[in-house]
């Protein structure tokens, strides 16, 4: 009855942790089914956004970081060592699962303290209580979990996962079920955690919450790295994409000839029902749509993006980013 | 055996909450009762009480009873998710299964073994029989628990497996096939009480020696392949 040694760390740099977490070449499937496909990573310190619509493959990357999925090939190291059957990476990690259940029949403190005794912790109670006092759940810690509400749910899960001081932390879909004002206390706690040097990973299928919070993203689509980097540059490759828009306005054809001569236009359809409208940027279209049609007389009735969706985003993201694969 | 003093106590507040404890006394209490409705009834010499307190207590209360308390003290965090919590943290795997069967076993003994001494007092059958069949079904108790833990690791289905495995291979085939005794712990646990009282009426298939090196041999493989199955614990769900 062993569990495996776990693989030595290698040496910490001056800074702590340079490269908290490494994904090389990493891959998951089942069956014929390719889950992940051949991402290579690096999460270092700060927050880092882990982007995707529904089915990307986010949950199977955060499994895999957390030890509770073995890639089907590739290498994945967590500290320096690799995170499958080794469970002695929980010194240096903190995990925040997605599913609700936790250990209902204990109170917040009982639940939190717990965790502190599994790890060890010399105080375990001025642990759990500094713990606690971060997620601002000091005045619900006496109740049982059973009564507390997602958002509340939410936070104790963090309170325990924070309970050793973990240099990572994960976190899968942090900010469902949370009230506005829930996720903006949640967002300030992340960024205050990221900004101490601890390396977060958080996964969201929700672009704002990612912007609000991530200083580097990493975009998955279909199982594949769509892009990675600084937010402000993905953010600016995702909004200088091809926009297509809808228009009904008082008269189409006029609208559709003016704009044919205007360069941020690649296409104008008459569809029968108005018009679909093809621009290459979409703020100069944005802005300068009413001025037109203002200047040739034509009444706009509404003016619809029809392609906002994530898919579409990330879907454009794998031809346009440099990271493509 | 390297044992968690937290994850026992999770354990018991999660197995014996919101009245599940009354859920595992049903059983014991039938037995106590038949026992003495039985002896108010029946005159002495007569062979109930083996055939009760042998039959009924090792067929049908010790199995069962245990399939409940060995499937629920792990199997249950493994089915609503919360094992992550105890997972996510550096305590050895090894460790949790040691903690989990130990409960299991104590609860089982609690709720099977202690019910038959008592039981076994009350009967007409002298105090050397009802501390065989205490003796056997502590023994029987430890080898259950070990087995319905591993099921457990193995199946999100572990109550129905059990509950299988005791309908069909306890109670059916290891009373009517003599071969398959040397694999049934019902048998192991007789053999033990057998060794302490002999008596023909108790149907004990195995000897002393073969019962306990077959207990051991059990416990041992079932709580090194639960071991294994944790250490490579996988979280099922949503690829999301």
């Amino acid at each position: 009855m062993t569990t495996p040694n776990p693989a030595p760390p290698r040496p910490a740099t001056s800074a702590g942790l340079a490269d908290a977490i490494e994904l090389r070449n990493v891959s998951r499937w089942y069956g014929n089914v390719v889950a992940v496909n051949d991402i290579t990573m690096t999460i270092s310190p700060g927050v880092t956004g882990l982007l995707g619509p529904n089915g990307a493959g986010k949950s199977t990357i955060l499994h895999m970081i957390a030890g509770f999925l073995a890639p089907s090939r590739g290498e994945l190291t967590v500290a320096g060592r690799p995170s499958w059957r080794n469970p002695q990476v929980y010194e240096t990690l903190g995990l925040v699962p997605e599913r609700d259940s936790v250990y209902a029949f204990l109170t917040g403190e009982q639940f939190v303290r717990s965790t502190a005794r599994l790890h060890r912790l010399p105080d375990p109670d001025a642990a759990a209580r500094r713990a606690i006092d971060m997620t601002e759940m000091a005045d619900a810690a006496g109740r049982k979990i059973s009564t507390y509400s997602k958002g509340m749910r939410q936070r104790i899960k963090v309170a325990a996962a924070l309970v050793h001081d973990p240099r990572i932390l994960l976190l899968d879909e942090p900010f469902n079920g949370m009230d506005p004002r829930q996720r903006l206390h949640m967002m300030d706690l992340l960024g205050k955690l990221g900004a101490e040097g601890r390396a977060i990973l958080f996964s969201s299928h929700i672009l704002e919450e990612v912007e609000r919070v991530a200083s580097t993203i990493q975009v998955m689509v279909a199982g594949r790295l769509a892009a990675s980097g600084d937010f402000r540059e993905i953010r600016r490759l995702m909004t200088s994409r091809p926009h297509v828009f809808s228009l009904r306005t008082s008269d189409d054809r006029r609208l559709a000839a003016a704009l044919m001569g205007r360069p941020d236009v690649a296409a104008v359809e008459l569809t029968g029902k108005g018009l679909s409208v093809r621009t290459t940027d979409y703020g100069a279209f944005t802005r300068q749509i009413a001025v037109l049609a203002r200047a040739e007389g034509i009444r706009l009735r509404e003016l619809q993006p029809t392609d906002e969706s994530l898919e579409s985003v990330f879907g454009y993201l794998i031809g346009a980013s440099p990271n493509a694969s | 055996m390297p044992l968690n003093p937290t994850v026992a106590a999770i354990t018991l507040r999660a197995t014996l909450g919101r009245r599940r404890a009354l859920l595992f006394a049903i059983a014991p209490v039938i037995l106590i009762v038949l026992t003495l409705v039985l002896r108010a009834g029946r005159p002495p010499g007569t062979l109930w009480p083996e055939r009760v307190l042998g039959d009924f207590g090792f067929s049908v209360l010790l199995p069962l009873t245990a399939l409940v308390i060995g499937t629920s003290v792990l199997g249950a965090e493994i089915d609503d998710g919360s094992i992550i919590h105890l997972l996510a943290t550096p305590v050895r795997r090894r460790d949790v299964i040691a903690t989990k069967f130990v409960v299991a076993s104590v609860l089982t003994m609690l709720f099977t073994a202690v019910p038959e001494l008592i039981a076994g007092l009350i009967a007409p059958s002298g105090a050397k029989l009802a501390f065989a069949l205490f003796a056997g079904a502590l023994v029987g108790s430890v080898i259950y628990s070990a087995v319905f833990v591993m099921v457990s690791t193995i199946t999100a289905r572990a109550i129905a497996v059990g509950l299988l495995y005791v309908l069909i291979w306890e109670a059916l085939l290891a009373n009517f096939v003599g071969g398959a005794r040397i694999l049934s712990v019902g048998h192991y646990a007789l053999g033990v009480a057998n060794a302490i009282a002999p008596d023909q009426a108790l149907n004990a298939g195995l000897s002393l020696t073969t019962s306990l090196v077959m207990a051991i041999v059990v416990a041992v493989g079932a709580l090194v392949l639960a071991t294994r199955r944790l250490t490579s614990f996988v979280i099922t769900g949503d690829s999301a």
